[in-house]
């Protein structure tokens, strides 16, 4: 195996800078489905796509600082996410009991 | 084989997310959203965090994702129909990511110029012996504070998914 392949091809490294523009890629994604779909499911999805992808950044500079402090906060993104995911998804099913759609712009009572 | 391993992975969790984006249905949507976790969770683990990856893929690609399904399921969600037009975010919305974007890279190129290069194995300090150790010392009050939280938030999603007694 060694020696079909190259030896860059085993010590060949990443740089940090790509994890870190990942996960910018990862939250642009994220917010664009946030503003331009309609189905309340899909932006709660989209939401959480975003924490994703904050981790992700947590994770690279616990990596650069060599701490493991990075990893602790994403530690407690997720189990906020987790607690938001529980309470989220009680009010999607309140709403659809009570006004029987999904759809964000059919929920106006607010506006006018 | 980090780089193959790094692009591949970033591949499968952008065209996943594009996928989440772009999908009609919601089920669609979740599933897109499962394969993000996943690569997400190599990712982690390419970084030395074997906790967090672990727990990424216990905690959302196992319980959040499930609880999605379950709702999707229970509302017998359908595929999202075409409504009206959204407004500014509509017009706004994909230039002003865009910038975000454009912004965010040249902000990490240029601050993050003594950056270390990602090994796989080069950072041992994420197994749950260090995660452990670092939670229940020095982070041991935010981490009490959030069973407070977790407790508040299953008091929540009771109180609003009940059904209403006549």
């Amino acid at each position: 195996m060694s020696q079909l392949l190259p030896p860059e091809f085993f010590t060949a490294t990443v740089p940090l800078n790509a994890y870190l523009i990942l996960s910018a890629i990862l939250f642009a994604i994220g917010a664009c489905g946030f503003m331009f779909r309609k189905n309340i499911i899909t932006i709660y999805m989209c939401i959480e796509l975003m924490l994703n992808a904050v981790n992700l950044s947590f994770v690279t500079f616990s990596y650069q600082f060599g701490k493991v402090d990075g990893q602790i906060y994403s530690f407690f993104v997720m189990v906020v996410a987790a607690a938001e995911a529980a309470v989220g998804l009680a009010i999607i099913l309140t709403i659809f009991r009570n006004r029987g759609t999904l759809q964000i712009d059919e929920i106006d009572t607010l506006k006018n | 084989m980090d780089v193959i391993l790094f692009t591949f992975f970033a591949l499968v969790a952008i065209v996943g997310a594009v996928s989440l984006v772009l999908q009609k249905h919601p089920i669609s949507s979740a599933l897109s959203l499962v394969s993000v976790m996943v690569a997400l969770a190599v990712l982690f683990l390419l970084l030395g965090a074997e906790f967090i990856a672990a727990a990424q893929l216990v905690v959302y690609s196992g319980a959040i994702m499930v609880l999605f399904v379950f709702v999707i399921m229970l509302l017998n969600a359908g595929a999202e129909r075409e409504s009206r037009k959204g407004g500014l975010a509509q017009f706004l919305g994909l230039p002003l990511t865009a910038i975000l974007l454009v912004f965010a890279s040249y902000v990490i190129t240029q601050s993050m110029s003594n950056a270390k290069a990602v090994k796989f194995g080069a950072f041992t300090g994420g197994g749950p012996r260090e995660v452990g150790w670092e939670l229940f010392t020095r982070y041991l009050l935010p981490f009490e504070v959030t069973s407070i939280l977790i407790l508040i938030a299953i008091a929540g999603a009771v109180v609003l998914a009940r059904k209403e007694i006549d």
